[in-house]
């Protein structure tokens, strides 16, 4: 027991002692904030036993009588569309400026601000910018691809920038000494090797897209399987329906992950 | 031969391009996007925001209102991401496969995460809506459960992933299974799973505005109540605090992550 005791202490390094404030004063935080914030006098027993119940109807019993399982799928697939032409315009233009964005391809000034133009964009949450083109726009899918394009633009900027830089510097430099210009060294060295990491991160903004188009169907009018969830527990309190619409959200947002976890094992295995 | 390796990629290029166009031409079809409308709401957009989008001295007047819902938020956020992390960690000790019990309570574990990741933030607003009604509780919960599902599956990557060398040399000296866990596998996880944690806080900050547009509280519907009342400066207003509140807890963390990792 002596002997245990007269081992000193492991030093305290910088990383511990900040890990170590951060939890405290998170934990402080959560503290105060549950003590001080007006929950609005509910009676915490009976929304609970109420959401359970609600929660066994929607997971035990899905179903109803407005919305077939097939118009619930082609809801789904309208999502699926929404999702789709937001990650490829993100794409597009995250193409052009991931090539301005990455370091060995650009000037410093330039990547500079690139960054920190994109690092803008995703401070906005994706709700604000569909309802700000939503004045121009009108509600509805063409607002809703406008604004969650931006947020797609900008996470794929910085990830193409990424897989750009890994490209190796010999084979720019090769390049350039052999006279190549620019765009040759972008659509001839850059673009082709990187290709499959691009094809990987842009499907994994298409999971998350897939997410965000549901939401915007609830809170921005887009179309889709969204709208009707928000319908069947807004306005028909219809939690059947609302059952029928999560399963198959949950059945496609499960495919996706599964295909996105194998996307994302290629860009760890490469990197 | 030369001439067939460009055959092949003007082959595999020609393909490739064909889909996506036909996957486009479908979906601008089925979801009835207004192309000519969706590059001229962008111009439009901005015309118009130069001229309404801003804070005028009226929507000054409100700020400290603006600034207590935010807060609100942003307390709220920061609680439902801190008490999801701790119910994250308990799972992850059952579902990652250096500490699990046994296969069976890892694929439980695995399975329970994903049904909560994959339930729309949206799905959990509108169904705890019912019996919470519009109080804060509800969007605590949605981003709790939403948060527990997320976390969950970050820290069993994040256990998964670490090295089992002081793992395997504790459990060789005899060392019980807590010992094992507070001495070995939390100290050499816990710089990750706080970056997993900060990266949440900001996701959350984020969709709380969301989820507070869908169930009426804290920000979100401050925001919507000017937007939809066309109070646009007041609007402009909210934005524009909710993007500095953003950028300060996104260069927090990331100061923090540069220590830590």
């Amino acid at each position: 027991m002596t002997a245990l005791q007269q081992i000193p202490g492991r030093p305290l390094r910088k990383e511990k002692v900040v890990i170590r404030l951060l939890l405290l004063g998170l934990a402080g935080t959560t503290i105060y904030a549950l003590a001080t914030l007006d929950f609005g006098g509910i009676d915490m027993a009976e929304a609970v036993r109420d959401t359970l119940a609600n929660l066994k109807i929607i997971f035990l019993h899905p179903g109803g009588p407005r919305l077939s399982f097939l118009s619930a799928l082609e809801e789904v697939i309208i999502t699926l569309g929404l999702a789709f032409l937001t990650t490829l315009f993100g794409g597009i233009i995250a193409l052009f400026l991931g090539l301005l964005g990455a370091q060995n391809l650009s000037p410093k000034p330039v990547t500079v601000v690139v960054m920190a133009l994109v690092a803008l964009i995703r401070a906005v949450p994706t709700i604000l910018w569909v309802l700000i083109f939503a004045v121009a726009a009108g509600l509805g899918s063409t607002a809703a691809v406008v604004g969650m394009t931006f947020h797609s633009i900008s996470y794929l900027t910085k990830a193409y920038a990424e897989s750009f830089e890994d490209l190796d510097r010999s084979v720019i430099e090769a390049l350039k000494a052999s006279g190549a210009n620019w765009w040759q060294i972008v659509f001839q060295a850059v673009i082709p090797s990187s290709f499959s990491y691009l094809l990987s991160w842009t499907f994994l903004r298409f999971e998350i897209n897939f997410a965000n188009a549901v939401a915007m169907g609830a809170a921005a009018g887009a179309s889709g399987v969204g709208f009707d969830l928000f319908m069947a527990s807004g306005f028909y309190f219809d939690l059947r329906e609302v059952g029928l619409i999560t399963y198959i959200i949950l059945a496609f947002a499960m495919a996706l992950e599964a295909a996105a976890t194998r996307a994302k094992g290629r860009i760890k295995h490469a990197g | 031969m030369p001439a067939d390796i460009f055959v092949r990629r003007f082959n595999n290029g020609l393909v490739f391009f064909l889909s996506v166009a036909a996957l486009t031409a479908g979906s601008i079809l089925i979801t009835q996007y207004d192309v000519v409308a969706g590059f001229t709401s962008i111009a439009k957009a901005f015309a118009w925001g130069a001229r309404n989008f801003y804070p005028d001295h009226h929507a000054m007047a409100r700020l400290p209102e603006i600034l207590r819902k935010l807060w609100q938020t942003v307390l709220m956020s920061i609680a439902a991401t801190t008490v999801a992390a701790i119910f994250a960690a308990f799972m992850a000790m059952l579902g990652s496969r250096t500490t699990r019990f046994n296969a069976l309570s890892s694929i439980l574990v695995r399975g329970l995460a994903s049904v909560f990741r994959n339930i729309p933030l949206v799905a959990w607003a509108m169904i705890l809506m019912l019996a919470f009604s519009q109080s804060l509780v509800t969007g605590y919960l949605a981003l709790f459960f939403g948060s527990f599902g997320f976390l969950t599956r970050a820290f069993i990557e994040t256990v998964d992933e670490a090295s089992l060398d002081a793992v395997e040399a504790l459990r060789a000296t005899g060392a019980g299974y807590f010992a094992i866990i507070f001495q070995a596998v939390l100290p050499s996880c816990l710089p990750q799973m706080v970056s997993w944690l900060l990266f949440m806080i900001d996701t959350n900050i984020r969709d709380a505005t969301l989820v507070g547009l869908l169930t009426g509280t804290g920000i979100g519907f401050t925001f919507d109540l000017y937007y939809k009342s066309f109070h646009f400066h007041e609007a402009s207003l909210v934005v524009i605090m909710i993007v500095i509140t953003i950028i300060v807890i996104e260069m927090f963390s990331n100061y923090v992550r540069r220590i830590i990792l």
